[in-house]
């Protein structure tokens, strides 16, 4: 199991960095109104056959070849069904994947969110090829990162500059208190 | 919040004396096992103890980088360290602790640390 949905959030991306995507946009929307926590994660990489789409959430379907069986999105799946919440994945060849997965934020079968600021940060300084869009919102309140944002600024310095990395560690954890008010979700 | 303007002083401050984006090739490198079966095992925070280790000692010849399953799930977090020449080191088991003990001894003075390493007869299994 990954304890944490942001471990499956980490787990998901990778999925899209073996797909080749160059933009993944990932998304957390809490809202304590309706009771629901939501996780998006869109990429445009190559995407998946109507046929894999169907094997996609069977353990014992993967493409890679070191080893037999694949858990990472029955894991998903199965942490947001139990919370009483949903899970879909859309996926056409050249045209992308969008995984969604809906947790009851009440519910005692609930997976903890976990460290997120540091799940985005891994993504983000060690994939720096790649462009995330990392959005995060609390009842309507929210705070976005876009590394397309910071290249622009940046040019070719490297997230990994020791100062770099730190500010974009500082922005995800100060912005999220900020939203969530320190709120462990 | 904040805001991206602070970004922008960081980058005015070290605009002459930084490296590049992109991997260097004589550097040596870094894999973290970063599939399902990696991160359930603990790999994000070895990754990130690598990540920030390497940063705070300035060693501007390591780079870390991820990879997915490589067929061993039943060791990790796996990280392999890779020298320029392509000798390859296999950690197995690793943790924050392990991975702070391979960044003193092995990619600040260059000694492996051979009592977390995987070995041959364990692939025999």
């Amino acid at each position: 199991m990954l304890p944490e949905i942001s471990l499956n959030i980490l787990d998901v991306a990778q999925n899209s960095i073996r797909a080749e995507a160059e933009l993944i946009e990932i998304s957390i929307a809490i809202s304590t109104k309706s009771d629901i926590l939501e996780v998006i994660i869109k990429d445009d990489g190559c995407g998946m056959t109507q046929e894999q789409l169907k094997k996609v959430t069977d353990p014992f379907f993967t493409t890679r070849t070191t080893r037999k069986i694949g858990l990472g999105i029955p894991f998903f799946k199965f942490a947001a069904e139990s919370t009483g919440g949903s899970f879909e994945i859309q996926s056409a060849p050249n045209s992308g994947t969008i995984v969604r997965a809906v947790f009851m934020l009440s519910s005692i079968d609930r997976m903890p969110l976990g460290d997120i600021s540091a799940t985005i940060h891994a993504l983000v300084t060690l994939n720096e090829e790649k462009e995330f869009v990392f959005t995060y919102s609390v009842d309507g309140r929210s705070f976005c990162l876009d590394t397309r944002e910071l290249k622009k600024i940046l040019g070719n310095i490297s997230f990994n500059e020791p100062e770099v990395s730190k500010y974009i560690k500082d922005f995800l954890c100060e912005n999220k208190n900020e939203i969530d008010g320190g709120a462990v979700f | 919040m904040k805001s991206l303007d602070e970004l922008k002083a960081i980058r005015d401050k070290m605009q002459n004396q930084v490296k590049l984006r992109g991997e260097n090739s004589n550097s040596i490198r870094v894999v973290v096992g970063m599939a399902t079966c990696g991160i359930a095992a603990g790999a994000r925070p070895v990754l990130n103890a690598f990540a920030a280790g390497v940063q705070e000692k300035g060693l501007d010849n390591v780079t870390v980088v991820q990879t997915g399953c490589i067929g061993l799930c039943q060791y990790e977090p796996i990280v392999e360290v890779i020298t320029p020449d392509g000798e390859k080191v296999t950690y197995i088991k690793m943790t924050e602790e392990k991975a702070h003990e391979v960044i003193d001894q092995h990619l600040v003075k260059g000694k492996v640390v051979t009592k977390y390493t995987l070995s041959p007869d364990m692939l025999k299994q």
